[in-house]
């Protein structure tokens, strides 16, 4: 908490110094370019949306939510993992159309058939992982889609000095020619930028910039989006780092569970009172939390790292508690446990299962050892879809029930009936094809299938993803329940609620490092969020 | 840094090494078989790649969007075989026309190709299988059952592959033509840079405007389109056409660019990089019995290329892309 809110004041004075309103004449000058039909209309906003509704299969990513970007402001969009902030930037850029809702560009209506409409009308975003062509040049990068083109030849001269002027606006270090694949993320985003000045945009939307940039390559963007702002460009800004909001942005807006929360000036708030508007919801008693008296160290990794992915991961489980392991999208979680369960290999670290170091270089040895992962795509990695419920079950345990080459199919039926009945699957019988069950009930037999093993440490990465409340609380019993049989569990989950609810102890995690840990008794939303949220420089707290 | 431009180098410059390939390949065999470099041995040896010289400027297109196509061969087939029949029953008599049909029908059938592709989005190694089948099959059923149009029966048009236009045969301009086309239209177009962009990333391209669907069924059109060409100068070459022409000979037109380092993932490749696969598979060909090696080895030494090529480059790519990982600060 407290080196976050230590420079505050620094960044006060940085907003007074950078959050100058561009004149309003400026706008009635765009409104005389772009508009169409002489209509002049002007409104005190650059893009306004309201009412905006978004319906995928099953879920309402966007519930009626409004958005006000003022001309020349940068606008921070904040919120937590699935608020539905990049569905939202989707809508704008016309990838998805909304369902119900209206959007207006300079006071005047737009409807965006698709994301060339957007583009056309001076809208461009710049997304978190850029969305190029690795192959090409930076030069085809830029250009591509509105390339230069005389007597029917692209003029390649003519593109690499123009898109050389725009990479020497925004100081970049590498040259026009050479291939986007080459290329860092920080300098990508760089390509990205000059892409979006090249088509002239008026709005440009930064989804997650900072994410995978260093200090110093942030700090560079944050230059660039200030001088994109004397240039008359409204920026609207996604991130997930409360520095990038003081430094850049005057206004944000905050979204939670796909609805619209507020909209706040940045200096009138406190980190303290948007966190609480992030993850301000009640929590319910959906948790069947056991008191489970905890036995032994199950296992332990010791200072585990993996290039590019994670750094320095240090924690422990015993028998019969749960873990919950959290952060952000990305911030390493997954790729940890993939690398403890034999899917990668990490770089460095040590890995002890009941206080013996073990060296596990497939899933299968760490199966046989007693280490499982069940993972987050149940369609791709978790089940044979095609098959039935009893054969998947016993899948990995075929061998043992084999009699000199031949499958005990009587025995396996028995196994896989009984195993099934444990995690209370509701199914037909164990013949019934594992694509025909609820997300529910097909994350039950993947439980009943790591079940079939002798498994001392399950974990299970988000294991109530696209599963509906009901089915959630019987996992949630199925986790209790193994955590009384003695299992070490280790959750990995995005869902706040689901990590305080279940979980003995909390790791945090936050761009490849852990950042925290937390006792069940002391553990808040907001606490978690924080340490979630910590600038990437951030040390472990504890 | 230092490591990174030498990786780079060798990777960006891919044609550079073919080249060098090339040269070392020409060297050897010259200094084997001094009979080998001479301009009459050259001219034979391109005269009797033509087909798949030609094709694989298409193979490069399907397989820079990340497709495959393998029935050309058949495409191939069918429009070789329809214009010889033509030819054999008087329907037709001039060279030209029977160029200008072979290269209709072999529009079609890439056409129908890229709209089951592009449109009914079939894989396309499924798409062309059952194509393959059926183009062959429509050959046979040209062919009257396997009837074929022997030179005698070919009149004038035979006469195309042995005759010259200032000093060279017709059938290598046909080579240098397409060459030089595909060239310019590769690196000058927006077309070309499209395919490009589509096979790069596809998403991205439909993003920025670019319609991918049309792209992808302009590539088998492309495609089919040249294996109507081929149709016709397999014919006029071997002064004969027969309904299984070319039975199997997809694979060289795949591993001409696979050699060529055109990426089986798409978005990788060159028209310069087809030239030099095709050479390469050809040189092999015509020199092997040269220096004295069974042509049984053929083959055999295909295979071993293509190998040795492609695992280099997955070696590279992985140095590469463990470089690009270090950058990445936590």
């Amino acid at each position: 908490m407290s080196n976050i809110l230590q420079g505050k004041e620094e960044y006060f004075t940085l907003i007074q110094k950078y959050s100058h309103y561009q004149p309003v004449g400026r706008m009635i000058e765009y409104n005389q370019i772009k508009g169409k039909g002489g209509e002049r209309a002007v409104s005190e906003y650059v893009l306004e949306l309201k009412g905006i509704t978004k319906i995928f299969p099953g879920v309402k990513a966007l519930n009626n939510v409004q958005f006000q970007l003022k001309p020349g402001e940068v606008h921070a969009l904040m919120g937590e993992n699935g608020a539905g902030k990049s569905t939202f930037i989707k809508v704008i850029t016309g990838v998805h159309k909304a369902e119900e809702g209206e959007m207006f560009l300079n006071g005047q209506k737009v409807d965006f058939k698709g994301p060339k409409d957007a583009q056309e009308a001076g809208i461009a975003a710049v997304y978190q992982h850029p969305t190029s062509y690795p192959h090409l040049t930076v030069a085809e990068n830029i250009f591509m889609g509105h390339e230069i083109i005389k007597h029917h030849m692209i003029q390649w001269k003519e593109m690499n000095q123009e898109a050389n002027k725009y990479l020497g606006e925004l100081d970049a270090d590498f040259d026009a020619t050479a291939e986007m694949g080459t290329l860092s993320v920080a300098q990508q985003q760089m390509v990205e930028i000059a892409k979006a000045l090249s088509t002239n945009a008026k709005i440009i939307i930064l989804d997650e910039p900072t994410a995978a940039l260093t200090r110093n390559e942030s700090e560079k963007l944050y230059t660039l989006v200030d001088k994109l702002k004397e240039n008359g460009v409204s920026i609207i800004f996604i991130s997930h780092r409360f520095e990038d909001m003081y430094r850049l942005a005057s206004r944000v807006t905050v979204f939670r569970d796909s609805q619209y929360i507020g909209t706040y000036d940045v200096n009138g708030i406190t980190n303290a009172d948007l966190i609480k508007a992030m993850v301000g919801r009640e929590i319910n008693d959906l948790f069947p939390k056991p008191e489970v008296e905890l036995g032994d160290e199950m296992l332990r990794i010791e200072h585990l790292s993996r290039t590019g992915f994670f750094k320095d991961v240090s924690f422990n489980v015993r028998a019969g508690e749960i873990v919950g392991l959290t952060g952000l999208v990305g911030a390493g979680r997954t790729e940890v446990m993939e690398a403890v369960s034999g899917i990668t290999r990490p770089d460095e670290g040590k890995v002890f299962l009941e206080g013996k170091e073990v060296y596990i270089k497939t899933p299968s040895e760490a199966m046989e050892k007693g280490i499982i992962l069940l993972p987050e795509d149940r369609q791709k990695q978790g089940l044979v879809m095609s098959w039935g419920l009893g054969r998947n079950v016993t899948l990995p345990i075929i061998s043992k029930y084999a009699k000199s080459g031949f499958n005990d199919e009587k025995a396996e039926r028995e196994l896989s009936k009984k195993l099934l009945e444990e995690v209370d699957t509701k199914a037909v019988d164990i013949f019934q094809p594992a694509s025909s069950l609820s997300g529910g009930n097909q994350q039950k037999v993947v439980v009943a299938k790591a079940l079939a093993q002798e498994m001392k440490v399950v974990i299970m990465d988000e294991p109530t993803k696209g599963v509906d409340v009901g089915a959630k609380a019987e996992i949630y019993a199925i986790m209790g329940d193994l955590a009384k049989k003695g299992y070490a569990i280790i959750l990995i989950s995005s869902e706040m609620p689901e990590i305080l609810g279940m979980s003995d102890r909390i790791i945090v995690m936050c761009n490849g490092r852990k950042t925290g840990e937390l006792n069940r008794g002391e553990a808040t939303q907001e606490g978690i969020l924080e340490l979630s949220m910590e600038k990437s420089t951030g040390k472990g707290t504890k | 840094m230092e490591k990174k431009s030498v990786i780079k180098k060798i990777t960006g410059s891919r044609e550079a090494l073919l080249a060098i390939i090339v040269i070392v390949l020409f060297a050897v065999v010259t200094v084997i078989s001094p009979s080998f470099l001479t301009p009459k041995s050259l001219m034979e040896m391109l005269k009797n790649n033509a087909v798949t010289m030609v094709m694989s400027l298409g193979m490069l297109c399907v397989m820079l969007v990340g497709g495959i196509d393998i029935s050309i061969m058949s495409t191939l087939a069918l429009s070789g075989m329809s214009i010889g029949m033509l030819l054999k029953y008087g329907h037709i008599t001039s060279t030209l026309l029977a160029f200008i049909i072979a290269m209709a029908i072999g529009i079609a059938c890439g056409l129908v190709v890229g709209l089951v592709i592009s449109r009914a989005n079939v894989p396309p190694i499924i798409a062309t299988m059952g194509f393959m089948y059926i183009y062959r099959a429509m050959g046979y059923l040209v062919s009257h059952g396997g009837e074929w149009a022997s030179a005698a029966a070919l009149g004038e048009f035979k006469n195309f592959a042995t005759t010259n236009f200032l000093g060279i045969n017709k059938v290598i301009w046909v080579i240098i033509v397409c060459y030089v086309v595909f060239f310019f239209f590769m690196k000058w177009t927006r077309t070309g840079r499209r395919i490009y962009a589509v096979g790069s990333n596809a998403s991205a391209a439909q993003v920025s405007g670019i319609n991918a669907k049309n792209i992808n069924l302009l590539v088998y059109v492309i495609m089919g389109f040249l294996a109507g060409l081929g149709g016709a100068l397999q014919v006029s070459v071997y002064a004969s056409a027969m309904p299984d022409m070319q039975y199997g000979g997809e694979m060289d037109v795949i591993a001409a660019c696979v050699i060529g380092g055109v990426s089986m993932s798409g978005g990788r490749g060159t028209v310069v990089g087809a030239f030099l696969g095709s050479i390469i598979l050809a040189t092999i060909a015509k020199a092997l019995p040269l220096v004295g090696i069974s042509s049984l080895w053929q083959n055999m030494i295909k295979g071993v290329i293509i190998l040795v090529v492609v695992v280099i480059n997955v070696i590279l790519q992985r140095i590469a892309d463990k470089n690009a990982l270090k950058g990445r600060e936590m």
